[in-house]
């Protein structure tokens, strides 16, 4: 209380900031940070940063890792660290090929669902029932995930159609339609709007064209399913049972509540998310399943969680920021030139903060270091290996972790062991 | 007691096998397979001199991959980029030892130090991370195994390190004073293809000192303690931060060694096609073999004889496919982790009834 009498007359701006209320100081962060990122655009003259395809394909690469992540809030909020994304996503992805061959795209959803869940209770079964460490659970799960995807792809689809293998399924066509907004096609108003390259209006064109220009039903249905969840969790009878067993499953367990089977529906549902994201990953490949196609996706779900404070927002802010990185190493270099500039001009904005706040030198001139490399690279034109390119999303992972790991507040019993009738 | 406990111990890995074993003949069954063939096939193919040379050569990489992942999992701390830090470990020290001309063993010993250098290094950063940022280190240590992908990317088709040899990017070949002793003519393997791997006495030596590690240093208590009550181990004076850097370090710096067997002994050299997926393949042998030295000795030698044999499947009579051995690996994986729960609970509540049963005589001795 007195800390913030005596910083009050000193710091009249700051003072002004701490009245708004959260949502409101995120929004503004939000437009903020946009008019930045616009900015860069424009002065670095990369105008692939905001435009149509960069802005489509980091949807494309964001929906799998956010439907992760959103499965990590099931399991996690109920009270199941749930390592095994990975390997859920992975089965989802099976069933999503198998599926989808056999009975069209829908299915596919469906079948990635489907074997998600199979996954999840597993994960249930081990930890839930027989109280297995979380973590040792769901990495068994991986391994034992993939270890089955090779086995049924071995069975069921090598040999098949012209590209059946023991890595590869058949592949079917993944179309179900899209909705295309009018008005937004190549050489609608929006589209030359877009091709002036003003500041914000034009990269306000370039994301509206991404996200609405040619979405996918599927994409779409993933999208719905954020408010979905968000309403299942905070607005449900079943939600609130679930919160209540993630943060002190004695309190419900002591009010009748069955613990178990709640976790074991939440942990079910988090595995069909991973497999649903399996299966989108699966409709984005032209309805082909491949081996090793999650590619870390389940733990980078994971780390959106844990960006995202265990909420659904945060999750879908973590998921782009990492679905932004991961699609790099697909759109063209200038992005990434972009993004030097930006970085050295967080990095200064950085230094400066750190000296102001803290008081802390050391940081201050590392972050300072920082800037003027990047600013280097940015002006000598620095063209980055494609392999580190394809780093970049675990990088920015760990820098972003590192970053906001300790203001958070994972579900209090999320992770520890507890059997029905344990009061602590 | 003591026979109740060793029943114990020996009822949960025998209940994994006999678990993984049904699940395997479902899926050889479903397929069209008869499961009694197919096992007397493997058992037959496991049985000939080259099959266990080959078990033994291929169970090298995977037991110490085993004791990396075991080191932390004792503290529940989960070190899941044991297959990062080998595979760069191997590169480094690969391409370090290809640049130094040096005597027989010494040449040995220094590519050895440069990969637990490298490995515990890597390990490092995971260990920085949670330290003082609390970053979880599976998290860390999956995106730092990503990272290490990239970075073996560019040292390949970097000059000083790698040059294209034949159809892929290699280091250049170590001297032949880098080259480990096989222990060929003990098996009369002269003229075989397959050599038998001399690095095994050094895998030997590095699981005695785990093994003392774990069990008779002050080290090895507080790792196991830190596991068990972390708020007890604190209260009796542990420094958790420093176990978790200490456990990272001495983790990544075993796991620097898992891919040494290969190049001393096999490849002589980091290729593109270097071996993948060790590491992960030692947290199954960690997770089976139950963090013991011992176990994780035979659960390594059990992931390497069910790969080795299930190579005989697809051949004839059985055309079944050898992915069976996959699937018996990672059912074994979680019915052993299972059960080694579920026979925990049993023998606490054994425990817990016992020490009644004893305090109820002693009371009703004492009011006699």
């Amino acid at each position: 209380m007195t800390a913030t009498v005596v910083s009050a007359p000193t710091a009249p701006a700051r003072s002004w900031w701490v009245q708004q209320s959260k949502t409101r100081r995120l929004l503004l962060m939000a437009v903020g940070a946009f008019v930045v990122v616009s900015v860069v655009r424009a002065l670095s003259g990369e105008h692939a940063l905001t435009s149509q395809f960069t802005v489509a394909q980091t949807l494309t690469a964001t929906l799998p890792i956010m439907m992760c992540g959103l499965g990590g809030l099931m399991s996690e909020r109920s009270g199941v660290v749930n390592i095994g994304l990975e390997g859920m996503m992975i089965l989802g992805t099976w069933g999503a090929g198998f599926f989808g061959y056999h009975y069209g795209p829908w299915a596919a959803l469906f079948g990635g669902a489907l074997l998600g869940a199979i996954g999840g209770l597993l994960h249930a079964l081990a930890t839930v029932t027989f109280g297995v460490n979380h973590t040792v659970s769901g990495v068994a799960l991986n391994l034992l995930a993939f270890g089955w995807a090779r086995f049924l792809s071995g069975g069921l689809f090598k040999g098949r159609g012209s590209s059946g293998s023991e890595t590869n399924s058949p592949g079917f066509n993944s179309n179900m339609g899209a909705l295309r907004l009018p008005g937004l096609k190549d050489g609608g108003s929006i589209a030359k709007l877009e091709g002036h390259h003003w500041p914000v209006i034009s990269d306000l064109a370039g994301v509206v064209r991404g996200l609405f220009g040619d979405l996918k039903v599927y994409e779409l249905i993933a999208i719905l399913l954020v408010p979905a969840i968000w309403y299942l969790v905070w607005r449900t009878r079943f939600g609130l049972r679930m919160r209540a067993s993630g943060e002190k499953p004695s309190a419900p367990d002591s009010l009748g509540v069955n613990v178990y089977r709640t976790r074991f529906i939440a942990v079910g549902l988090s595995g069909a998310m991973a497999g649903i994201g399996g299966a989108l990953l699966v409709l984005n490949n032209n309805g082909g399943y491949l081996e090793g196609q999650t590619n870390n996706k389940g733990y980078l779900g994971l780390a959106a969680l844990i960006f995202g404070n265990w909420k659904p927002g945060g999750v879908v802010a973590g998921s782009a920021l990492f679905g932004f990185f991961d699609q790099l190493q697909l759109t063209s270099a200038g992005s990434i030139r972009a993004l030097y500039l930006l970085a050295a001009i967080a990095g200064a904005a950085g230094a400066v903060l750190a000296f102001r706040r803290t008081r802390k030198p050391l940081g201050a001139a590392a972050l300072a270091l920082l800037s003027i490399v990047m600013f280097v690279l940015f002006q000598t034109k620095f063209k980055m290996p494609d392999a580190l390119v394809k780093t970049l999303p675990y990088f920015v992972t760990l820098v972003v972790l590192a970053v906001f790991s300790r203001r958070l507040r994972p579900p209090a019993a999320a992770g520890m062991p507890w059997r029905k009738g344990q009061t602590t | 007691m003591n026979r109740q406990k060793t029943f114990y111990a020996i009822a949960a890995p025998v209940t994994a096998l006999v678990v993984a074993l049904f699940v395997t003949s479902l899926a050889l069954l479903a397929g069209g397979h008869n499961p009694l063939v197919a096992f007397q096939k493997m058992v037959h193919y496991a049985g000939s001199i080259d099959s266990l040379v080959v078990i033994l050569n291929k169970s090298i990489p995977l037991f110490i991959a085993g004791l990396a992942v075991a080191v932390g999992f004792k503290m529940n701390l989960f070190n899941i980029g044991v297959e990062g830090q080998y595979r760069l470990a191997a590169l480094v020290a690969a391409a370090a030892g290809a640049r130094v001309h040096l005597p027989a063993p010494l040449h040995i010993a220094f590519i050895m130090l440069v990969a637990v250098t490298v490995g515990a290094l890597w390990a490092g950063v995971a260990g920085v991370l949670n330290v003082t940022r609390n970053v979880n280190e599976v998290v860390s240590t999956i995106m730092l195994n990503g990272i290490a992908l990239g970075i073996i990317g560019v040292l390949l088709g970097w000059k000083p390190v790698a040059t294209l040899q034949g159809a892929f990017r290699s280091t250049r070949p170590l001297d032949k004073t880098a080259w480990m002793p096989t222990f060929n003519r003990l098996f009369g393997l002269n003229k075989s293809v397959t050599a038998s791997y001399g690095f095994i006495v050094i895998a030997i030596i590095i699981g005695v000192i785990v093994h003392i590690l774990f069990t008779r240093t002050r080290f090895g208590f507080d790792l196991k303690a830190s596991g068990m009550n972390p708020g007890a181990a604190r209260a009796s004076g542990v420094n958790p931060k420093a176990m978790v850097m200490r456990t990272m370090l001495i983790s990544g710096g075993l796991a620097g060694l898992i891919g040494m067997s290969i190049v001393l002994n096999q490849e002589h050299r980091f290729t593109q096609e270097f071996p993948q997926l060790l590491g992960f393949g030692g947290i199954s042998v960690a997770l089976v073999g139950r963090q013991k030295v011992g176990g994780m000795a035979l659960a390594a030698m059990l992931f390497a004889l069910i790969s080795r044999v299930s190579q005989v499947l697809p051949e004839p009579p059985l055309f079944a496919p050898k992915e069976v051995g996959t699937i018996m690996q990672g059912t074994m994986i979680l019915s052993a982790v299972i059960a080694y729960e579920v026979v925990r609970r049993r023998a606490e509540a054994a425990a817990v009834k016992h020490a009644a049963e004893i305090t109820a005589a002693a009371s009703v001795a004492v009011a006699a």
